[in-house]
């Protein structure tokens, strides 16, 4: 786990520079306009530079590995779930660049230069995230597996403006599966978080 | 899953030429379906390139009027476009009911145009499938065919393509434009996707082509029409049939029609033959029924599958009549 624990040094290195060069690795500074082909990385570990939840993180993966197993086996944020591993249970739900996704079907050196969010960064200054307070206030929950990537996917649903409706916020929330069948409480949970 | 290299492509040349230093490379646009067959090791490639940095996720209409839809627009981006839901509202429906909503925000148009069966035994390698092992035999057939086709399949694939979108596109005259290392070309949408003569081969794609765009020229009969999905649960869910039908209705007679099917065969399929009922008549509940029973004439059900028949037909008579003789 030593890469939860990087110096401070490495980490002003990595917020200094420019995502689009990170994102080349450490064989094509992107300032220059390469004229050959973007070299093949791995497939043993790549670096890689993700931004999760607000802090930069130096990683080394291969190119295989997905952003849900980088998030919870190399950094430690074991709030993403892993379902199904296949896109079809939705507890992997982050968000990147703002807009839900399965973590699953990601993979981490892909989203080199994007903001990562999951269900740790939502909170600001000690205080839940309106989303997560409101699954809290509606017991929105049973055995709570599926809970993170519920509350990462009705954040995307709120901002993209989904939750017109009891009916619209549970065709929007089709991608979260929650085998306890709590979803009564979910849907007015979202519908008070959208309110708030 | 099994070790790959990866390569980010910022040219359309880089992708090319990367994919050339590999054995078996795959692009990666959205990865929706990409990753998931590497997991289920279906896909089996050496290298990934990834081609989310080109600049191929516009939409826009063109000076000529057509609707342009980059190959790297998003679904959801897509669903959601004004010109596109005014211009084809059957295909803005079709995206929306399609997936889940982390899907869709992930997933490419050419990618859902790309994306392989949704077959189980094709997503299952411990078991024979000509798709995926030319010459093994169909699994499918004989065994649990409740989802296969029923319209243009044959003794080595009964398989059916997954895509709402793709049947929904049925309906307008696209054209797929395709660039590869040997240039340029444009594809009628129409004959795209392949029936399974050949199941290896889910289109016409030349190996190493990237789809780059879709476009369409809006009309009178693409403005009005709708897509109907009908599945085993309301939502996030694989069509079991479905849908897309556009009717040009002037002086109280239909003087254009086009229908697609979806979940019926192994490619989107355009019923000629219900279209040919409708185009100079007046619309009626019994002329969507001739309609309907000419669509699926020549439907082959399977074992468990008959009931695939009476439901496309409803579904159809269904979508003419909210499109043909709206309430």
């Amino acid at each position: 786990m030593d890469d939860r624990t990087f110096s401070r040094r490495r980490f002003l290195i990595g917020t200094a520079l420019p995502a689009a060069a990170l994102g080349m690795g450490l064989s094509a500074p992107a300032a220059v306009e390469a004229q050959t082909a973007p070299a093949l990385m791995g497939p043993e570990p790549v670096d890689v530079m993700l931004q999760v939840n607000g802090r930069a993180y130096p990683l080394k993966v291969e190119p295989r590995v997905t952003l849900l197993d980088a998030l919870r086996e190399r950094l430690g944020l074991t709030g993403s779930k892993k379902g199904c591993d296949q896109g079809q249970c939705g507890a992997c739900t982050v968000l990147v660049d703002g807009r839900r996704v399965n973590a699953c079907l990601t993979l981490a050196v892909a989203t080199e230069g994007k903001q990562v969010t999951t269900v740790e960064g939502l909170a600001r200054g000690g205080r839940l995230h309106p989303v997560q307070q409101a699954f809290i206030d509606n017991d929105a929950f049973q055995c709570g597996y599926c809970t993170p990537g519920q509350i990462c996917s009705a954040v995307g649903l709120i901002a993209e403006g989904r939750a017109g409706s009891d009916a619209q916020i549970r065709e929007s929330m089709s991608g979260n599966i929650c085998r306890c069948g709590a979803y009564t409480n979910i849907v007015r949970a979202v519908n008070a978080a959208a309110r708030a | 899953m099994r070790p790959f290299s990866y390569a980010r492509a910022r040219t359309e040349q880089d992708a090319f030429s990367t994919l050339a230093q590999t054995a078996r490379g795959a692009y990666l646009a959205g990865g929706t379906n990409l990753i998931d067959l590497i997991k289920l090791e279906v896909a089996k490639p050496d290298a990934v390139i990834d081609i989310n940095a080109l600049p191929l996720a516009a939409i826009e209409t063109t000076p000529s009027g057509e609707l342009r839809i980059g190959a790297l627009a998003r679904m959801s981006d897509t669903a959601d476009h004004p010109a596109l839901r005014s211009a084809a509202p059957a295909i803005s429906q079709a995206l929306n009911l399609s997936a889940s909503a982390q899907l869709r925000n992930m997933a490419t148009i050419g990618g859902n145009v790309l994306q392989r069966t949704r077959c189980v035994y094709f997503r299952d390698i411990s078991q024979p499938c000509n798709k995926r092992r030319p010459g093994s035999g169909c699994s499918a057939i004989g065994g649990d065919d409740r989802k296969m086709a029923i319209l243009g399949a044959n003794d080595r694939c009964i398989a059916v393509h997954p895509s709402d979108f793709a049947v929904a596109m049925l309906l307008v005259d696209a054209t797929i434009h395709l660039r590869g290392p040997a240039g340029e070309r444009t594809v009628p949408f129409l004959g795209f996707h392949r029936l399974p003569d050949d199941p290896s081969r889910d289109t016409n794609i030349q190996p190493g082509e990237l789809i780059t765009a879709l476009t369409f020229m809006p009309s009178a009969l693409t403005r009005s029409s709708t897509y109907i999905k009908v599945r085993d649960r309301a939502s996030y869910e694989f069509a079991l049939v479905s849908v897309a039908a556009a009717l040009e209705v002037t002086g109280g007679t239909i003087r254009d029609a086009r229908i697609g099917l979806g979940g019926v065969a192994h490619a989107p399929w355009r019923s000629r033959e219900a279209e040919a009922v409708l185009i100079g008549k007046v619309p009626s509940r019994d002329l969507f029924t001739a309609a309907a029973e000419a669509g699926l004439q020549a439907a082959v059900p399977q074992r468990l599958n008959r009931f695939k028949i009476r439901m496309a037909k409803n579904a159809m008579i269904r979508a003419l009549t909210s499109v043909g003789m709206p309430a």
